[in-house]
């Protein structure tokens, strides 16, 4: 595991919000185990009293659970695991959002631009999801027909 | 485990103040960062600590205890300076030191002088800067001393053994029954690692908080906070 730690705030908040990113990303599955507190804390350098409260933190949001002698778990709820998913990409939305109305963007122009950008990345490269990433299927399971919105991924705009 | 607390001490040297009235206690259970430039007067605090200086006002206690024979005995020690006999091997001076300390754990001697790569039969005077430092992490902390002072454990040495160092603290401090106060210029590399930090200028508490916390409350990181205390 690495651990990009900017240090600006909080070293737990990054622990805590580097799991949800792997999680989100698929780079951790539902049922992984993840490192002890100790290894973590090992290879990060940072107090363990530190990982021990991220660690917490987690549990108690439901994140991950925590086998006694096992070990460290990421959940398998699948709503769990969705939620996650979908705060990654709320707090990705918002800050390209206003990092775009800063440079002077209305709304139905980003729109445009973003549908550009996508054929020009995605729509070059063959019509696959990233590999690794979770399926929208695996991913929210409990999703039916149109809720939530235009189905995602698959190269489809 | 052990908590320090400092109570108005004062420590010259000739004219030179090297501590001012300085209050400050320490936390059991801490990682404590003490952090400042040359000079600033943390080597002074931390023999102070260990019991080879005394204040010249104020008072420095270790659970209510002046440092003494018994509270020497409650302290490991590692230095700024060389001090290890550089004719010995790393066996041999393992061997020495450990009769020296009722507390010793040869198992976890053992396991760090691996986990450091060391090899017992070098001999110390042979060994390069980053292996020296190696070298003194492992007698400070095969030791299950309830307070752990170390004094630059990373200055001048390589960064592979800079990291190691770094998680030998980690893999061996234990936080129910150990406090660690250890000094450095070096913020960046060892932020994380210190539950606490104590900034020190002219002998004096510049800031003193949870690492956590300050970096919450400020939205900047130790080594930011550090820059502005000195600039």
């Amino acid at each position: 595991m690495e651990l990009r730690l900017d240090q600006h705030s909080p070293i737990y908040l990054q622990i805590i919000d580097e799991f949800k990113r792997q999680i989100a990303r698929g780079d951790l599955r539902p049922g992984d185990r993840i490192p002890s507190q100790r290894e973590l804390a090992m290879m990060v350098q940072v107090n363990p009293n530190t990982v021990q409260r991220a660690y917490r933190e987690m549990e108690l949001m439901g994140i991950t659970e925590t086998l006694r002698g096992q070990g460290t778990f990421i959940t398998q709820d699948p709503e769990r695991l969705a939620a996650i998913r979908r705060e990654m990409a709320g707090r990705a939305l918002v800050s390209f959002v206003q990092e775009m109305r800063a440079l002077g963007y209305g709304r139905d122009e980003m729109i445009e631009m973003v549908r550009g950008t996508w054929d020009e990345i995605v729509g070059a490269q063959a019509v696959q999801p990233r590999q690794g990433a979770p399926s929208p299927e695996t991913a929210e399971p409990q999703r039916s027909g149109t809720e939530g919105g235009e189905p995602r991924g698959n190269g489809r705009v | 485990m052990a908590t320090v607390v400092f109570d108005r001490v004062t420590k010259r040297f000739g004219r030179l103040r090297a501590l001012d009235e300085l209050s400050v206690t320490i936390r059991e259970g801490s990682i404590v960062g003490l952090l400042g430039p040359n000079g600033s007067g943390k080597s002074t605090m931390l023999k102070l600590i260990a019991g080879l200086y005394r204040p010249d006002s104020g008072t420095v206690t270790i659970d209510g205890m002046e440092p003494s024979i018994k509270t020497k005995a409650m302290v490991a020690y590692l230095p700024e300076i060389d001090h290890l006999y550089g004719w010995m091997s790393v066996r041999q001076i393992l061997d020495y030191v450990s009769a020296f300390y009722k507390d010793w754990d040869p198992a976890r001697c053992q396991a760090l002088v691996k986990f450091m790569g060391l090899n017992p039969e070098a001999t110390v005077s042979r060994l390069s800067k980053g292996m020296r430092a190696r070298l003194k992490i492992v007698v400070a902390m095969s030791r299950n001393a309830p307070l752990i002072i170390l004094d630059e454990p990373l200055s001048g040495i390589d960064p592979p053994s800079r990291l190691r160092v770094l998680q030998a603290i980690v893999s061996e401090f234990r936080e129910d029954s150990q406090t660690v106060v250890m000094s450095t210029h070096d913020v960046a590399d060892s932020e994380n690692l210190f539950s606490d930090v104590l900034f020190l200028k002219a002998g004096k508490v510049a800031l003193m908080g949870e690492a956590e916390r300050l970096r919450e409350e400020r939205g900047k990181s130790i080594r930011d906070l550090f820059e502005e205390v000195y600039a």
